[in-house]
């Protein structure tokens, strides 16, 4: 936020207080005044609707908490009890386990838009980056959550999981067992996943303020990628966008309803209604819907430390997306070629996705393997000859210009 | 929103400012308005109602509530013992008294008792703090009643304090709490210290002659 | 451009949902209808008394319920028995408990009780069993899957009710090309989730229950209404979150419509 700020206390007190922790005049620069480019479209909202979902997980989840038990042979029934017992438990228990599949939801369109309209560009690669950070939170979060239940299915996702860590070369066995805090995943696995579940959410709000902070130094980016030139460009965020984004929240809520009251277990796993059982797998092992495609990356490459490299660094290559995009051109939208790969670069995701559901054999495999030489070429070679070789349409002058030129347009 | 809303200044007959021009901008601003107190409005109640489930949640669960009721086998205590057993998750006293202990109980003056109210649940609120309307007729060597000091809740320990009887060197009833001094009677009443209110009696019933259960 | 980015994403989409259904039983549950389907749907009290009575009859000699007490058999959206008669009914159960000497002691169930196990634990449940344990029925329609496909259980649920419906009235005579292979102690039965080998003998019959209500007692209702008691005992909230469920979406319906106005206004003057 440059220049000085609007906010003038209005009275004696309101002056007293400011001079000596100018909160309220920080909160309404931040949070009212900013001034936000005026042709954001509601691909856009997403970023509101990921604050909303954090705090209704974190909510939720601290209530959980009041009736929940962290011990391996309590686990699965207090949360019977929470379903059973507790007043309201069932509402608060399916809130908060749809709720992690909503934020997945959320947070997987937010990246995409992100990609699409160029938002990893500079300047504004490490907002980008603390983005990418924010996401692994998430899963490792997500993660741990997963397991408190101790149903079956926590407990195998939680010993297939770990046992990544075991193909680090050489000291690998002794991480497992320090992660499980002992031969197997356990009561102490248990224990400690609790405790980083209930802590990982409040880190993941610091760097959530960390990921706002780094937006508002260069403000918003915009469905034309252009720059803002002017204060004609731009709106301040409150009312226009707090409408704007309360309303696609509410939208966003109906659908996150429908399926907390009227579908509340589609997202999950039958089998993690039987308590974990340690001497009997699942038939068919999978993760949640939300690492499915990693999942297949990690299946697609016929050996476990090449494997285990390769679905991490399938998340980590985002890190350096800002650098391996060449293009001058920021909003897919003025990129033909790009935009094109776009979708199937998209449809290459959701595909994985669907392999990793699948079990591990026949023809899944090869398509896993095509899919995932895919995903690393649209990072390392497509899209950095794309920016390269492609001729982007003319750009618009301002975004007052463009906004004015859709609006005549339409009439 | 086919009507408008009449919240701006009265200047004349509606058919007349429908076609005042500045008249109609100003009611855009009032249906701005209205659209905008409404939405507050819809919101507000919104969060209230949300909130409930979330500040009910603390309160006791089904599980909690269907707590069993507890049976006592009154024949294994003798005159003079009493044994604390936990119901709820709180104390609770059985104590068989004494002859001297009932006579006692029975002699206090009724203006001499701190709280005037028998605060039996198995009878009226209205009952007076007697020595009958604490037990059950008949069965007045057994005092049932919560061992939960009414000041703050901590166990007063038996046959002792300034009104328990004295016979020698021992005391008999009465009890004293440790916390902060309060004193009860051989019938569990208050009488001096900072507590409010006489030991209160849980519900209970007799199943035969030596068996009671307790809620 | 956006159109064939519309099919592409389409087409993924439609790979994804229609999917080669990857069954785990040989067949797929008998698509039988329920009361408590669809977002009105509610569960059939009288259904659901005659189905506890075909768990009390038949199943619990060898399956325990552990999650259900007696006291939730007179809960709104239950089976609705009166207190009374939950008290009556827990009578007929003996508990495991200790006495006030400490000492353990077999009482009579009272409302507060949890349904006791036919077992001691896991391992006696299955030496009494051939070796196989018989799994706990407090959650069972929502631990199995009647069918598979990701959009198929979208609209139709998991079908888990289904599933127990399909494997009580499922038992066949093993066809000619797998009798051979039929193990010691184990029965034919297509919709049973790992294998055509069940170790459960067939437990129902027709006419094995008789219903209090004189209700019809083939063995495809007996079956019914044990699978819909099932239900219930798997999901006990579900009629208070449907009737929650509908008011929320209400709720917030009306907000949607008036933000959207709000917003609208608000933005009218910019475009």
């Amino acid at each position: 936020m440059s220049g000085p700020s609007k906010y003038q206390p209005t009275t004696a007190l309101g002056k007293w207080f400011h001079e000596r922790l100018p909160i309220v005049a920080f909160a309404k620069d931040h949070a009212m005044d900013f001034p936000t480019p005026k042709n954001l479209n509601y691909w856009w909202t997403f970023g509101g609707i990921l604050a909303v979902m954090l705090v209704v997980q974190i909510i939720t989840g601290i209530v959980l908490v009041m009736h929940y038990t962290p011990e391996a042979t309590l686990a699965f029934s207090s949360v019977e009890h929470i379903m059973r017992d507790v007043n309201y438990g069932w509402m608060i228990r399916y809130m908060h386990f749809n709720g992690a599949s909503f934020f997945f939801i959320a947070v997987y369109i937010h990246m995409f838009r992100g990609m699409y309209y160029g938002s990893y560009k500079a300047p504004r690669e490490v907002l980008w980056m603390i983005g990418v950070i924010i996401y692994l939170i998430m899963m490792a979060t997500a993660f741990m959550g997963y397991v408190l239940p101790w149903g079956n299915m926590s407990f195998w996702g939680a010993k297939v999981i770990t046992n990544l860590f075991s193909a680090i070369p050489f000291v690998g066995t002794e991480i497992t067992t320090w992660l499980w805090g002992g031969y197997a995943v356990d009561n102490p696995t248990l224990n400690r996943f609790f405790s980083l579940h209930y802590l990982l959410p409040f880190v993941l709000a610091g760097v959530v303020i960390l990921h706002i902070w780094a937006l508002h130094v260069p403000g918003n980016n915009n469905p034309t990628g252009i720059e803002v030139k002017s204060e004609k460009d731009t709106v301040p965020f409150h009312p226009y966008y707090t409408m704007k984004d309360g309303f696609a929240i509410v939208v966003f809520l109906i659908v996150y309803a429908l399926f907390v009251f009227y579908g509340p277990n589609y997202m999950g796993e039958p089998v993690n209604y039987t308590p974990a059982n340690p001497l009997s797998t699942p038939a068919h092992i999978k993760p949640e819907w939300y690492y499915l495609p990693f999942y297949a990356i990690l299946r697609s490459i016929p050996n476990k430390l090449f494997g285990v490299l390769a679905m991490f660094s399938s998340i980590l290559i985002l890190l350096f997306l800002p650098w391996l995009d060449t293009s001058r051109v920021r909003s897919g939208k003025y990129r033909p070629v790009f935009k094109l790969e776009f979708w199937v670069f998209a449809a290459v995701c959701v595909a994985l996705g669907y392999i990793g559901s699948k079990p591990p054999d026949g023809a899944y495999v090869l398509w896993g393997q095509v899919l995932t030489v895919y995903y690393f070429a649209h990072f390392i070679i497509i899209l950095p000859l794309i920016g390269l070789l492609e001729q982007p349409k003319v750009l618009p002058n301002s975004i007052s210009d463009d906004v004015l030129a859709h609006s005549t347009a339409s009439k | 929103m086919s009507k408008r809303p009449d919240l701006g200044p009265k200047r004349g007959p509606i058919v007349m400012r429908v076609r005042d021009v500045a008249d109609a901008a100003h009611d855009t601003v009032n249906r701005r308005d209205f659209l905008m107190i409404a939405t507050g409005a819809v919101a507000g109640v919104g969060a209230v109602m949300t909130a409930w489930p979330f500040i009910h949640q603390m309160n006791p669960d089904a599980a909690v509530l269907a707590l069993a009721s507890m049976e006592v086998d009154l024949s294994s205590i003798a005159e003079g013992q009493e044994v604390i057993l936990k119901w709820r998750g709180n104390p609770v006293f059985v104590r068989h008294r004494t002859k001297a202990e009932i006579d006692a109980a029975k002699a206090v003056k009724m203006e001499d008792l701190k709280d005037p109210s028998a605060r039996n649940l198995n009878g009226k609120d209205s009952d007076a703090a007697t020595d009958e309307n604490r037990v059950v007729g008949g069965k007045e060597q057994f005092l049932v009643m919560m061992a939960v000091c009414t000041h703050l809740g901590c166990v007063p320990i038996g046959n002792s304090g300034e009104f328990a009887v004295v016979q020698g060197n021992t005391k008999s009833g009465g009890w004293f709490c440790p916390c902060h001094g309060s004193q009860y009677d051989t019938a569990g009443r208050i009488r001096k210290g900072p507590a409010p209110e006489n030991l209160p009696v849980p519900p209970y019933k007799y199943l035969s002659d030596t068996k009671i259960q307790i809620g | 451009m956006k159109k064939l980015a519309s099919i592409l994403v389409a087409a993924s989409a439609l790979v994804a949902f229609s999917g080669l259904a990857h069954a785990e039983a040989e067949k797929s549950a008998k698509p039988v209808g329920f009361s408590f389907e669809g977002p009105f749907g509610t569960f059939d009290k009288g259904q659901l008394q005659r189905g506890y009575k075909v768990y009390k009859e038949v199943c619990a000699a060898c399956h325990s319920m552990k999650f259900v007490a007696f006291r939730n058999l007179a809960d709104k959206g239950g089976p609705g028995f009166t207190e009374a008669q939950v008290k009556a009914l827990a009578a007929t159960f003996k508990v495991h408990d200790l006495n006030d000497k400490g000492e353990a002691v077999d009482r009579v169930g009272l409302p507060s009780d949890y349904f006791p196990s036919p077992f001691a634990n896991d391992d006696a449940a299955k030496a009494a069993n051939g070796g196989a344990l018989p799994p706990d029925l407090s959650l069972i329609t929502k631990s199995r899957e009647g069918w598979h496909g990701t959009f198929n259980q979208l609209v139709n649920g998991i079908g888990g009710p289904q599933y127990v419906y399909s494997l009580l009235t499922g038992f066949e005579k093993e066809p000619e090309d797998v009798a051979k292979d039929k193990p010691d102690g184990k029965y034919y039965n297509p919709y049973f989730q790992n294998g055509i080998w069940i170790a459960m003998p067939p437990p129902l019959s027709d006419g094995q229950v008789t219903f209090d209500d004189g209700a019809p007692n083939k063995l495809e209702d007996e079956a019914k209404d044990v699978a819909a008691f099932l239900a219930w005992t798997a999901e006990p909230k579900m009629e208070e979150r449907k009737q929650v469920g509908f008011e929320v979406l209400i709720y917030l319906a009306i907000l949607a419509g008036l933000l959207y106005g709000v917003k609208r206004k608000i933005w009218a003057a910019i475009h």
